[in-house]
């Protein structure tokens, strides 16, 4: 019986409740299953969607700049680099704003239940994560059909990026998240800013294109670059920038943590303000 | 044993520095530049929704909150169930919490009765293995099995609410929060619900916290019961006591407050009371008990032929009867200026138990006038009894109806 006391109190510190997510462990599970579940459910194109929109994107930018506008992309041919990029772009774009409005969409079981709120921003990664997987796929099939030559570090490397990826944006999610709970206007600018980080994310050109070195490493704050800068590595010989990797992986962390403190700290509120 | 909850000095304020719950950066933003034009502040209101609750409820009891709306029951549920912290104070809670503070959470329109049953039981605590096992006796307790694969939007309101309320009942915590949730839908399936875990709780010594309007629910569930009044315990007791106290200090203190009076320049209301047989003030009568509703009128001008009216309704709102002054020596005569008192008598052995309503007003529906109609201006209480005089005689439990009359029965062998 003990095992289930806990006492009620006012909050103060922090701490990550890492236990008591791994009680609630089902529940996140079923969170995610729900989401996946009815996105599949309601749209009639279903799971095709996921992989029509990057193919798409592939398309165009293939066009703009293999032929209009040429960019050098290295060992990589172009529709390779562009779709490799777009993948973990959509992953990125979909778990943070997916994430950043989950805490809004499920106010009414927040208002009524008690359960860890970590949950809710993780599961939108998750299912944003089911997406990607689809992707994935379609990329390695591109890949055999543009006989591209993949080093065997990509089962080091892709991994890596791909949760260089999901750990940032769970902690940007998590944070806008929170963010859109107390600001409730806050959510109109999470696109802008989305689509300012696209153009600032290595997925159209290389960041090796660029010429100042200090922007470069500007630029490499955004996570998306070191992730890409990864997952591209064993496509290009495995030739990468450690100084942009490192920083990128720095700033992950960082955004991780900033992402979990604030929603922590606010998350004791949010059956109020919800 | 330590007690299931104990509640140490439990507080909670909120802001009310906006009207709205939530902020709009927008606001933050056009705030700031209007402060620096503006430099006095405007002060926060706050409010205590709670303040200094100690209780401590111990394993098995099944504890009843009444108060008006506003008193703060909601939110100590709220506080016990962790979905918002107080602000001072602490509470011990000692077992598997399941709370039940709405029914259906989480219910969504495009998943399957039984993906619904699974989100429903695993937000509500219930683990997957736990819902595997209870899976059909959920089912075929709520009556729908016929649609249980096809999506929740296709369910009538009826049939959704059913399920609901079945994977409620059979949640097995140790500690049960249940706030109003049975004051919707069908009464014969809330019967059954309430049924169902009175059962579970007797049987496993189940402690229950729950809040209710209808306070005929925790005379039936509860053993205890806490007055709540302005964020404060007015009193902690058996569920009789507490119901009858809640009922004359706050119900008709509420109701006499209002101190404009009824009425129009021919007739206005002075009083209005309930008596007991004895002619002494009362507000909770047992069921073998007369009733005797008073009104005291003025009547300012003559010549008019007053009827006076009563309308009883029970605390679901339905109208178990009305009743006009039609036996009386002024049914059709003019009042003469000057005060009246008029007393109807509700015989013994009429209403069944629980908290009944008394609406008044004078009128005349020949000239089509109605001088006044006092809406609930009066409530009271009935109590059972259980001996071989009433009704219910010897018959434990529920004893249903909105009436009770003890009727002529004659047996005799043919």
């Amino acid at each position: 019986m003990e095992k289930f006391t806990h006492s009620i109190k006012p909050p103060s510190g922090f701490s990550l409740g890492l236990k008591e997510l791994w009680q609630y462990r089902e529940l996140f599970y079923f969170f995610s299953w729900r989401d996946i579940k009815v996105k599949y459910k309601q749209t009639s194109l279903g799971i095709l969607w996921a992989l029509l929109q990057p193919l798409g994107m592939m398309v165009i930018f293939t066009f703009l700049f293999s032929k209009t506008w040429p960019i050098n992309t290295g060992a990589i041919q172009y529709p390779i680099f562009v779709l490799s990029g777009l993948i973990l772009w959509n992953l990125f774009n979909s778990a943070v704003s997916h994430a950043a409005e989950s805490m809004i969409q499920n106010a009414s079981i927040i208002n009524k239940i008690y359960f860890p709120r970590l949950i809710i921003p993780g599961s939108s990664v998750l299912v944003a994560s089911f997406d990607f997987m689809m992707g994935l796929c379609i990329f390695i099939i591109f890949c055999f059909i543009y006989k591209q030559p993949v080093e065997a570090s990509a089962l080091l490397f892709f991994p890596a990026g791909i949760l260089i990826i999901i750990i940032a944006a769970f902690g940007a999610g998590t944070f806008l998240s929170a963010l859109n709970v107390k600001y409730r206007d806050f959510r109109y600018t999470i696109p802008f800013m989305l689509q300012v980080l696209f153009f600032a994310s290595q997925i159209i050109y290389p960041l090796q294109s660029i010429q100042q070195t200090w922007l470069k490493y500007v630029l490499a704050i955004n996570p998306v670059n070191a992730a890409i800068e990864l997952f591209r590595a064993p496509l290009a010989g495995n030739a990468m920038d450690l100084t942009v990797v490192s920083i990128g992986i720095s700033s992950t962390c960082i955004i991780l943590f900033a992402g979990i403190y604030f929603f922590r700290k606010t998350e004791a509120y949010f059956a109020d303000l919800a | 044993m330590k007690p299931a909850i104990e509640i140490r000095n439990l507080g909670k304020e909120y802001k009310l520095a906006t009207s709205q719950r939530y902020v709009a950066l927008r606001d933050i933003i056009s705030g700031s530049v209007k402060n620096l034009f503006n430099t006095r502040k405007k002060p926060i209101e706050k409010f205590w929704a709670l303040q200094n609750i100690d209780l401590d409820i111990q394993p098995g009891e099944r504890v009843g909150i009444i108060g008006r709306n506003g008193a703060g029951k909601s939110t100590l549920l709220k506080i016990i169930s962790r979905i918002t912290p107080p602000t001072t104070g602490s509470a011990i809670i000692r077992g598997r919490v399941g709370s039940l503070l709405e029914v259906g959470t989480g219910f969504h329109p495009e998943l399957t009765g039984r993906e619904n049953i699974y989100l429903n039981g695993s937000i509500l605590g219930l683990k997957k293995t736990e819902i595997n096992k209870q899976l059909d006796a959920i089912i075929d307790f709520s009556g729908v099995e016929k649609f249980i694969d096809t999506p929740l939007k296709h369910f009538s309101s009826g049939m959704q609410l059913r399920l609901a309320f079945s994977v409620a009942a059979h949640l097995e915590p140790e500690i049960l929060l249940i706030d109003e949730v049975l004051a919707v839908g069908d009464m014969e399936f809330q019967k059954k619900c309430i049924g169902k875990m009175e059962e579970v709780s007797n049987k496993d010594g189940r402690t229950i916290v729950f809040v209710s309007h209808q306070l005929s629910y925790i005379t039936s569930l509860c053993n205890k019961a806490i007055l709540l009044n302005g964020g404060k315990i007015l009193e902690v007791g058996r569920p009789s006591n507490i119901i009858n106290k809640y009922v004359t200090d706050i119900a008709n203190s509420d109701l006499s407050k209002n101190k404009n009076l009824e009425g129009n320049e021919v007739v206005s209301l002075i009083a209005i009371r309930v008596i007991n047989k004895k002619g002494e003030l009362g507000e909770s009568f047992s069921v073998a008990e007369k009733i005797g509703i008073e009104m005291h009128y003025h009547v300012k001008k003559g010549e008019h032929i007053l009827w006076l009216g009563y309308n009883v309704h029970n605390k679901d709102g339905v109208n178990v009867f009305d009743t006009h002054s039609v036996n009386t020596s002024l049914y059709n005569k003019p009042h003469e200026p000057g005060e009246y008192k008029a007393i109807a008598w509700i015989p013994e052995h009429l209403l069944n138990t629980g908290l009944f309503f008394i609406s008044c007003a004078i009128f005349n529906h020949a000239e089509q006038v109605v001088h006044f109609h006092k809406k609930d201006a009066m409530v009271f209480n009935v109590y059972d009894v259980f001996d071989e005089s009433t009704a219910r005689g010897l018959s434990p439990g529920d004893f249903p109806g909105i009436v009770r009359p003890l009727l002529d029965w004659q047996i005799e062998k043919v």
